[in-house]
């Protein structure tokens, strides 16, 4: 960061070290307060303590004695899992095609592509509705992953043919000539090449499934496919008057942990420059 | 190892341009041939062919005496070294030299034993464990010769493999590559555009132009005795010097001066049916002082006396630069091959003419001084076609 500005002095460190914490600060406090309101117990929820005064897993047990959480989660993983290993899967091989072929409806593709990536998907909400519920989809998985994989295809084939593109032309050809068949030179040279591409393209389409809730609202209507986001709004303390905020604060915690996990588990494998010494350079 | 025949080889791409047309060539077993032109000339295509990285429009590719136009390149048997080395770069120098090997099933004793010799050949013993990424150019280029070696292909095809070293190394390399495919014996082609690599390396060179090829021989045939004026204009460096010329009576007259035409060169001229209006080339090595000539060859040479330009002293050589007043030699051929060095944007009107004088010569920057030139080095040029009319086979 320093490089930024030229020489690295001791004012201009501090300068950075300030405004960076400034910055993490004002992203961690709603986080922490999440946190902090879901380890409280129903009685000092409102009192306006950052720190609880005594901590309780009330709320985590709440949210976890009932199927309306647990059922969402197993949905909601599931769903999501299952949307970003196929629009990964048929993202490499569209992106592998748009970066390497040329073949003709390449700019038109690609364009679609971008179109379909820029409609307003609250304008897609009603026909989908119409439609899955002709079909016998509305309100099952597949009735969501269908959708998700729609709207996340456009962004695998970005974020991945910007990586393709970046893999050197003759690297294939060189395993062309060292023996290897068109699939050998895919496997053992593009792909290992590709796979920080590949994850980084699995996260984003992960967190996109994880994080909806128009589409998970609106075609859904039971406990069988409703994902956690959805599931949350649905959250009602034990009586009517009772503020559910401590369980939708748990809730909330609970679904972040796997969005981190997943970061945590593949930021290693995102090393960038992994390509570098490949050709002169 | 096996000989390689091109028999009227044509590639023509969809949109109809036609990048390669009707290449002959036999490439002996064992042979290292040079694929050299500007850029944009269809040697790079034509080598393309070779490998199978490129189909071929038409005509017919015999490797080992089969024909290889339907096969894919994994079934060709033949390595081939990129300009940009495109080594793996998620593997190990091992790795990276060992790939062909594994993806032909070889037993891993042998895969081992192969690349422990390769790496013992090209001095590479200590870097075998190390990425590409932490390897240097002269490291890099030599790991891609490695990867070509390990497995005995029967030919071996570079695609300027040396263009990204740096010019000292480059030299180096250069030797090496030529020692190591004698060593091997194995049939290599070599594309570059550099001239000096074309002279040194090949057994024969091979001289393209617009996807036409111009010339095929040995190098120094090629320096001698050059089939038209874009070989002339090529092969060479300092090149060849050109100056429009007249043909009067067995004598050629131009601002070089008068000069009588040797009786080997007027019977290969009027064998040739040379028109008027030549264009003369002489080689810079075939000027001399006047003070150094012996007076028998001074009356049977050219003459002429005009200001030196610029004096370069190599310690072994001078050359003299003069700028002469006067219509360029004007063809299509030295057009092409002034764009291809450049010099067309380089101001100046007039005729540049480079001579190669002995360091004894007392040429002196700005001063006059008398320069004689060998008549019976004077090659000839007919303008409309370039074509040579003083070649002989020999």
């Amino acid at each position: 960061m320093a490089g930024i500005g030229g020489a690295e002095t001791p004012a201009k460190k501090w300068g950075w070290g300030v405004l960076n914490t400034v910055v993490v600060i004002y992203a961690l406090i709603p986080v922490l307060w999440i946190v902090s309101l879901s380890f409280k117990s129903s009685k000092t929820l409102a009192d306006g303590n950052f720190i609880p005064r005594e901590w309780s897993l009330e709320n985590y047990q709440n949210i976890f004695s009932t199927s309306e959480f647990t059922r969402a989660l197993i949905n909601s993983i599931g769903i999501a899992i299952i949307a970003t290993a196929i629009a990964v899967v048929f993202g490499t091989m569209a992106a592998y095609a748009i970066a390497r072929l040329d073949f003709p409806g390449k700019n038109l593709l690609v364009g679609v592509s971008l179109l379909i990536a820029m409609f307003p998907q609250v304008s897609l909400v009603s026909p989908l509705f119409e439609i899955e519920r002709s079909l016998g989809l509305f309100d099952t998985w597949p009735g969501l992953i269908l959708p998700y994989i729609t709207f996340a295809l456009p962004l695998a084939i970005y974020t991945l043919s910007a990586f393709f593109r970046e893999i050197p032309w003759e690297l294939e050809k060189a395993a062309k000539m060292d023996g290897a068949t068109p699939g050998q030179a895919f496997r053992r040279v593009i792909a290992p090449l590709a796979a920080p591409g590949v994850f980084t393209t699995a996260i984003l389409v992960f967190i996109f499934c994880w994080n909806d809730f128009l589409f998970a609202i609106s075609l859904t209507s039971t406990e069988q496919s409703r994902t956690v986001p959805v599931a949350l709004s649905f959250f009602t303390g034990s009586s009517q008057f009772e503020d559910p905020a401590g369980s939708i604060a748990a809730a909330a915690v609970v679904i972040t942990i796997p969005i981190i996990i997943f970061v945590l588990f593949f930021q290693r494998r995102i090393v960038a420059g992994l390509t570098s010494g490949a050709v002169k350079g | 190892m096996a000989e390689i025949v091109l028999d009227k080889v044509t590639k023509r791409y969809p949109d109809g341009a036609l990048a390669v047309q009707e290449v002959n060539l036999e490439i002996a077993d064992g042979e290292f041939i040079i694929l050299v032109g500007p850029s944009g000339c269809g040697k790079s295509t034509t080598l393309n062919m070779i490998a199978g990285l490129e189909d071929i429009t038409d005509g017919e590719l015999r490797i080992g005496g089969q024909r290889v136009n339907e096969k894919a390149p994994k079934d060709r048997d033949i390595a081939m070294v990129f300009q940009s080395y495109a080594l793996y770069p998620h593997m190990t120098v091992k790795e990276n030299m060992a790939f062909p090997l594994r993806l032909a099933k070889v037993d891993n004793a042998t895969v081992e034993k192969k690349v422990n010799d390769a790496a013992e050949i090209l001095d590479l013993t200590q870097h075998l464990d190390r990425k590409p990424s932490n390897l240097s150019g002269g490291q890099r280029q030599r790991v891609a010769m490695g990867r070509a070696i390990v497995r005995n292909p029967k030919a071996f095809l570079m695609d300027e493999p040396l263009s990204n070293l740096d010019a000292k190394l480059r030299v180096q390399m250069r030797t090496s590559v030529s020692r190591l495919q004698k060593q091997l014996g194995t049939t290599t082609v070599y594309v570059t555009h550099d001239q000096t690599e074309a002279m040194t390396l090949g057994d024969r060179v091979v001289v393209m132009r617009g996807g036409v090829v111009q010339q095929i021989g040995a190098p120094q045939f090629l320096y001698d005795q050059p089939a038209n004026l874009f070989v002339a204009g090529f092969i060479g460096s300092p090149s060849m010097n050109f100056v429009p010329a007249t043909l009067e009576n067995g004598s050629l007259r131009s601002i070089l001066g008068d000069v009588t035409l040797t009786d080997r060169v007027r019977q290969l001229v009027e064998g040739a049916d040379a028109p008027r209006e030549v264009i003369m080339g002489i080689r810079p090595e075939h000027f001399e002082d006047a003070a150094l000539v012996d007076a028998a060859a001074l009356s049977s040479g050219g003459k002429f006396t005009q200001h030196v330009d610029v004096l370069e002293s190599m310690g072994s050589d001078k050359y003299a630069y003069f700028n002469l007043t006067g219509e360029q030699a004007a063809s299509a051929e030295l057009q092409e091959l002034a764009a291809d060095a450049g010099s067309d944007d380089v101001p100046g009107d007039g005729i540049s003419l480079v001579t190669r004088l002995s360091s004894a010569s007392g040429a002196v920057e700005g001063a006059s001084s008398e320069i004689w030139f060998d008549a019976d080095k004077v090659q000839l040029f007919d303008p409309s076609n370039g074509r040579n009319l003083t070649y002989t086979e020999r």
